[in-house]
């Protein structure tokens, strides 16, 4: 595009903030802090989300980060339906990070949709109302006399019309109003239309969207980075000669994190990365197998180790009571879980004294700012973060350390002047950690006279992802159970073990594997009572008052004829999670050939509340169910030695096109407020596919992945004690 | 100097002879749709056609493409209207995006040599593509659109 003119307010001071819809307001001393980072964000006589060019093409500023999610596309869609904007004129930017103008830029828990409902509905209609005010003063008519459809302005009355374009100059000088009139959800013409597609799905067919990988600068030299072996592991001593001997490389220099090499190209700096020499010291590092850190969990869970857990979910009366009568007794082990996104992890910076420049797929971009300027010894405002695309993240971009962002910024840090693009390998990527936490989880329940859990116990043991408060996402998707509402008591702790391998944040958190626990236990449960698994829950859902979980799982029996007849050797399985506040459900129809699990359909209901973007809600459904498949099936980083053994696609298999069931989204009908889809679609399938293994088998899974072997699928939990 | 032809255009680059074609298209001819996923050839995001032919080029190395004709994403179609593209769009396929190059580039030696593929054909041809976003249901589902449409 040409460059267009932008509609300047008057009114506006530091381009921001004249309008009580912006996300700042109690956030005024940490704006203070960080203000100066970012470039101008473009002052709107709109406010900060909404830019309308002369031409009356709408640009809606993206302050989240598009990493596949398709998150623009329903941000763009809240603003046009309340602006009633043409939908076909429509493009998306994404906003450099700049909390002046926009607030926190945390993009994580499923919560752009959630979080920006308001936002951007406001956004949208008061820059309608500033068109209609247009409108009204121009022709000398009542402002509830003008209609808005598709961006053109009109007068049924007098017959009069006018775009966007033709009102701007006017529609600009308008007050723009605090709190302006929301639709109702009847009312909507796009949001929840299968209209509201990607804006991006052309330039991602074409090869040109330019993602932090693409990136080009004048000047600008690639590092690699040699880390350390093993978690916890330090540079003892390097020799570059070989390196430095390398074509194109330009320096070697020891960092925090190991070894960079910085060379004119990428093979450059991977040739003299591999010539480098070095010496390692495993004093304070990770020494440990897999099988032994199996084995330490354990003793934790029956309470042999010195870690003193903390309650969670507890409730009732002397929960911690010794139980009897019927009691069963179930025990999971969860295996470390690596994101494996398509672009490995990377980064542009230039550091030129106080001032830092950064490119990057950043999803936490106010903490990656603040991350970069403590590494470069300067301050927030300093430090100028361009947020582009993602391929891919589940999480891994989303490290509160910001790991490889700030790694980049030391090496720029060095290097003074120029542009530094720092790519990690696959198998940096995979060995470097941040993984889903490997957990173990034993459960016992008394169980009552009419067949339903009576009382809960619940042991975990999992690393925490965050270094201080509670180890609250651990336990999500445990914690708020609706199988725990009708329990007499829940005696639910929590053991967070520290050591040096780095756990993070993993798509859909919490729930992928307390998921599994929660929703494997309750069809063995109902099994042995004889009961249905579908008909178990529900009562369960009605003791609890849970209608959202009805609601889905009386969709989803209904969808997929739950009872009836499959062909031999065919058994459906049910799983029903809550995540980041969405319900779904998910039926996976499987058969077992020489006893690996053959998944060939998913049927899924969802209720996450308004659906702004249908299409987009069944691509997730597709993803995360894909995603999720992937690790129930392969997904386990193993340690030997303290050594990372899966480090590339090659060691670590993923799902491919031929294990992807077909899937069918179903999503609930709801005038609740939106909320998230991102994770949600992940947590249920690993759970539907065991259930259905245990339609087939009568054998209960006691961990995953479910194929592998590795020590983690061999261990016999059941036989710990 | 490695003299072959990449989308059309002749080019002579002067590097390691055993460079990966994949870094020279991307850092020395600046095309960047070709993408890094693996460097082993084991997820296809790096997919171009040689003579026509589906490549890894992080696993084909600048001396292997002497002399052949080369063809990237960038190279596909010259208005980006190739039946896959308009099929990608069509089925809202990208999450992500960052693999649909190669499936792109893969799938279009598929439908050159066989115009109509059985859905198993697709699967097979595939099978060597990863996505992690998941998006194969809707792979399929383009494929079998830009079959059907032209």
């Amino acid at each position: 595009m040409t460059r267009r003119r932008m509609i300047l307010g008057g009114s506006l001071i530091g381009g921001a903030l004249i309008v009580g819809y912006t996300a700042t307001h109690p956030m005024q001393v940490a704006g203070a802090i960080l203000q100066g980072g970012g470039s101008d964000p473009g002052p709107s006589a709109f406010g900060p989300f909404v830019r309308i060019g002369s031409d009356g093409w709408v640009i809606v500023v993206n302050k989240q980060q598009e990493m596949g999610q398709g998150i623009h596309s329903g941000i763009a869609a809240m603003v046009a339906e309340e602006l009633d904007a043409d939908w076909d004129r429509v493009r998306v930017i994404e906003a450099r990070n700049n909390f002046r103008a926009y607030g926190l830029q945390m993009t994580a828990g499923s919560n752009a949709i959630a979080s920006n409902w308001d936002a951007m509905r406001n956004a949208g209609a008061a820059a309608r109302a500033m068109f209609v005010a247009a409108a009204a003063h121009r022709w000398n008519v009542s402002s509830q006399s003008i209609e808005v459809r598709d961006g053109v302005v009109s007068h049924p009355g007098s017959n009069r019309s006018a775009t966007f374009a033709d009102l701007l100059e006017d529609a600009s000088r308008q007050t723009p109003p605090q709190s302006p009139t929301l639709k109702q959800p009847e009312d909507y013409r796009l949001i929840g239309t299968d209209r509201v597609h990607r804006k991006d799905s052309l330039a991602k067919s074409t090869g040109a969207v330019i993602y932090t990988q693409d990136i080009q600068r004048p000047d600008m030299l690639v590092a690699m980075v040699a880390h350390s072996p093993r978690f916890g592991g330090t540079l003892a001593r390097f020799d570059a000669s070989d390196a430095l001997k390398v074509k194109d490389v330009v320096d070697v220099f020891a960092i925090e994190t190991g070894v960079a090499v910085v060379a004119k190209t990428t093979f450059a700096a991977r040739r003299g990365r591999d010539a480098l020499r070095i010496e390692w010291n495993d004093g304070e590092a990770e020494m440990r197998s897999t099988p032994e850190l199996i084995e330490y969990y354990h003793q934790i869970a029956a309470g042999r180790g010195d870690l003193e857990p903390s309650d969670f979910g507890t409730k009732g009366e002397n929960p911690g009571a010794p139980f009897d009568g019927d009691v069963v007794e179930f025990a999971f082990d969860f295996p470390y879980l690596a994101h494996a996104p398509m672009e490995t992890l990377d980064c542009v910076a230039q550091v030129d004294g106080w001032n830092v420049s950064i490119s990057s797929g950043a999803h936490l971009a106010t903490l990656d700012q603040v991350m970069a300027a403590i590494a470069a010894r300067t301050i927030p405002g300093k430090v100028d973060l361009e947020v582009v695309p993602a391929g891919g993240s589940f999480g891994r971009r989303g490290i509160m350390s910001s790991d490889y962002l700030v790694e980049c910024v030391r090496i720029a840090k060095r290097i003074q002047g120029r542009p530094i693009k720092l790519i990690w390998s696959r198998e940096d990527e995979m060995m470097s950690g941040y993984y889903r936490p490997m957990s173990h989880h034993r459960v016992w329940v008394q169980m009552g006279a009419d067949a339903f859990p009576a009382r809960w116990r619940v042991h975990s043991v999992c690393q925490a992802l965050t270094p201080i408060g509670p180890n609250f996402q651990a336990t999500e998707g445990i914690t708020n159970s609706p199988y725990f509402s009708t329990a007499s008591t829940v005696d639910g702790k929590i053991f967070s073990p520290s050591f040096p391998v780095v756990v993070g944040f993993w798509r859909s958190v919490g729930a992928s594997h307390t998921a599994f626990v929660m929703e494997h236990i309750i069809d063995q449960l109902a099994r042995r009572a004889d009961r249905d698994p579908a008909a178990y829950r529900r009562t369960l859902y009605e003791r609890a008052g849970d209608t959202r979980r009805i609601g889905v799982l009386d969709e989803l029996c209904h969808k997929v004829d739950w009872g009836s007849p499959l062909q031999p050797g065919w058994a459906r399985g049910l799983a029903i999670a809550e995540a980041f506040g969405t319900v779904v459900g998910q039926v996976a129809e499987v058969r077992l050939v020489d006893g690996r699990p053959i998944v060939r359909r998913v049927v899924a209901v969802v209720d996450c509340g308004i659906a702004v973007a249908p299409d987009q809600i069944a691509a997730q459904m597709e993803g995360g169910i894909g995603f999720g498949l992937s690790a129930a099936l392969y997904g386990a980083m193993t340690l030997k030695d303290g050594i990372v053994q899966e480090t590339n696609f090659d060691s670590h298999p993923v799902l491919r096109m031929n294990e992807m069931p077909a899937v069918e989204t179903h999503i609930i009908k709801s005038t609740s407020r939106p909320t998230g889809m991102g994770e949600p679609g992940v947590p249920p399938i690993a759970p539907a596919v065991a259930n259905a293994m245990l339609a087939l088998t009568g054998s209960p899974t006691k961990s995953l992945p479910f194929l592998s072997g590795n020590a983690l699928s061999n261990s016999d939990v059941s036989s710990q004690s | 100097m490695t003299a072959f032809t990449i989308n059309g255009q002749a080019v002579n680059v002067a590097t390691e002879p055993d460079t990966p074609l994949l870094w020279v298209i991307r850092e020395h001819l600046k095309l960047t749709g070709t993408k890094f996923g693996c460097g082993i050839a084991q997820c296809g995001a790096c997919t171009v056609h040689v003579d026509g032919e589906p490549m890894r080029s992080c696993q084909t190395f600048l001396e292997d493409v002497a002399g052949r004709k080369v063809t990237t994403i960038e190279g596909l179609s010259p208005d980006s209207s190739h039946p896959l593209q308009r099929a990608w769009i069509a089925e809202q396929v990208p999450q992500c995006g960052y693999c649909q190059s190669g499936q792109i580039m893969q799938a279009a030696a598929l439908l050159a040599a066989t115009p109509n593929p059985t859905r198993e054909q697709i699967v097979d041809h595939m099978d060597g593509n990863i996505c992690r976003c998941g998006t194969y249901v809707r792979i399929i589902s383009a494929i079998q659109r830009a079959a059907r449409e032209g």
